[in-house]
């Protein structure tokens, strides 16, 4: 290699193009490593921790703002606000005795059919740190890690409904991944029909799509779309979204359906994370050759 | 830039390690920035135009390596893949390093031409990898490339005024 080139009065070490293909090599490596395997995540954490200091610093002069303009509300604004509220509250409280009224019967019913009482999950408020610095992720940070007992898989929903899931946990930071991503998805019933389906991310921040409903299916603009709760960890019942435009074109096995989701996705500041939700039994193992099996176990213990 | 500037005779104090490593710190803490919306598919890449620079003016000091490194504490930060922003940045500096003597026969104007396709390959890299593992590419981030080049010469006017020595003598 070195004959080809001029001769070097000196030695500046290996050329350029040796040391790319290193580099290349080695950080290929690293993307087949990190893809794959969970080995890098530690020194992710670590390193990300050294780094916070410095995110906060930068994120700083944004959240002063944010600070400013909180302070400085016209008194006229608060006056309107605090009306609304007031007004707001009567109602609810109306609501809220109905409400109270209809869970304690509820009780009692379920008491009575001997169901298993569903429990009360308990939440956890944290607030968005972060949100997603990458265009092609959906991601957002909230400020509460595994300091916090916080753990990945667990479900973070707004006031209204499911907003993600806890992906990755940093000492005192969680990532989380929205509904919205394309990567995710979600398993939803019809609220109206108590038809079960999938939902998916499109990548855009105020769309969802039903993918694999046929054609035929029973599914109308403005149906709510309910976790269902089946695959164990989003608890059931959370609302998703709302279903706001179905394209039936008989050519295609399947509708088109597009959904809105019901949380305010790219809107809040502080998100709750579910936590201690009921652990469903231990799914069987039903394959045909564990029950082929069965029965030479038990005849090889007996003698 | 009717008048270019006299860049071969102009005296410029030897970049110390220190000042290399504050740019590319500054670099990083502008991409931490929260950028939303419109202005995240325009953001540019600050610490890949500040790793440029210091490979096409200094490409015996500035290689490859510190660019991967550069590379991987973008990757820690932005919650993509080890070595993702570390390849995209080793394809830009191979490319800097490259071009560096062509590149400096150039006024600032010509050089944002010459820049402009090695940043275009270093984003074309990375939304490659991006490809190959999630299926699918955002076009709007390729607009981010086209506003770096246009940074350029911003850039290269702020990085080289830094270098030069403080004009007491004229006083």
């Amino acid at each position: 290699m070195e004959h080809t080139q001029s001769f070097r009065f000196f030695n500046r070490g290996p050329s350029p193009a040796v040391r790319l293909v290193f580099f290349s090599l080695l950080s290929l490596l690293l993307l087949f490593v990190d893809a794959r395997y969970q080995y890098l995540e530690s020194a992710r954490s670590t390193l990300s921790v050294l780094f916070q200091p410095l995110q906060r610093l930068v994120s700083a002069p944004g959240s002063l703002w944010h600070g400013a303009d909180a302070f400085l509300t016209l008194q006229s604004n608060l006056v309107r606000e605090n009306e609304e509220l007031r007004q707001r509250h009567g109602t609810d409280a109306v609501k809220l005795q109905q409400l109270q009224s209809l869970q304690a019967e509820n009780q009692n019913l379920r008491q009575l059919l001997a169901v298993q009482q569903r429990a009360d999950y308990s939440m956890q408020l944290a607030e968005i740190a972060y949100i997603e610095r990458d265009i092609f992720k959906r991601k957002l940070f909230l400020d509460k890690g595994a300091q916090a007992n916080v753990q990945a898989g667990q479900v973070v929903m707004d006031d209204s409904g499911v907003v993600g899931q806890v992906t990755r946990v940093y000492p005192w930071l969680s990532e989380v991944t929205l509904i919205t991503d394309k990567d995710h998805a979600v398993p939803v019933q019809v609220l109206r029909t108590g038809l079960r389906s999938i939902v998916f991310g499109s990548g855009d921040t105020s769309e969802l799509a039903l993918r694999y409903m046929p054609v035929s299916a029973d599914i109308q603009p403005g149906d709510t779309l309910v976790t269902s709760g089946i695959d164990g960890t989003y608890p059931p019942g959370l609302p998703v979204a709302q279903v706001s435009r179905i394209e039936r074109d008989p050519a295609y096995p399947f509708a088109r359906v597009q959904c809105t989701p019901v949380a305010g996705v790219s809107k809040q500041r502080q998100l709750l994370i579910l936590s201690g939700l009921p652990k469903l039994p231990e799914r069987p193992e039903a394959a045909p050759e564990t029950v082929a099996e069965k029965p030479k176990k038990i005849r090889q213990k007996k003698p | 830039m009717s008048a270019p500037l006299p860049k071969n005779q102009e005296f410029l104090l030897p970049a110390s390690n220190l000042f290399i490593a504050m740019s590319l710190l500054a670099a990083l803490l502008l991409n931490w920035l929260p950028w939303q919306g419109v202005w995240l598919a325009l953001r540019p890449d600050f610490v890949a135009l500040v790793a440029l620079y210091w490979c096409i003016h200094k490409p015996y000091r500035v290689g490859i390596g510190l660019a991967w490194l550069v590379g991987i504490l973008a990757d820690v930060d932005n919650a993509s893949l080890f070595g993702q922003h570390a390849l995209a940045y080793s394809v830009l500096a191979f490319g800097g390093i490259v071009l560096h003597r062509r590149v400096q026969m150039f006024d600032l104007r010509q050089q944002t031409l010459q820049v402009f396709p090695v940043l275009l390959l270093a984003y074309a890299v990375y939304a490659a990898v991006h490809w190959q593992l999630h299926g699918y590419v955002a076009w709007e981030y390729f607009f981010g490339s086209a506003v770096s080049a246009l940074l350029w010469a911003p850039l290269s006017v702020l990085l080289q005024a830094m270098r030069r020595p403080r004009a007491e003598a004229e006083l």
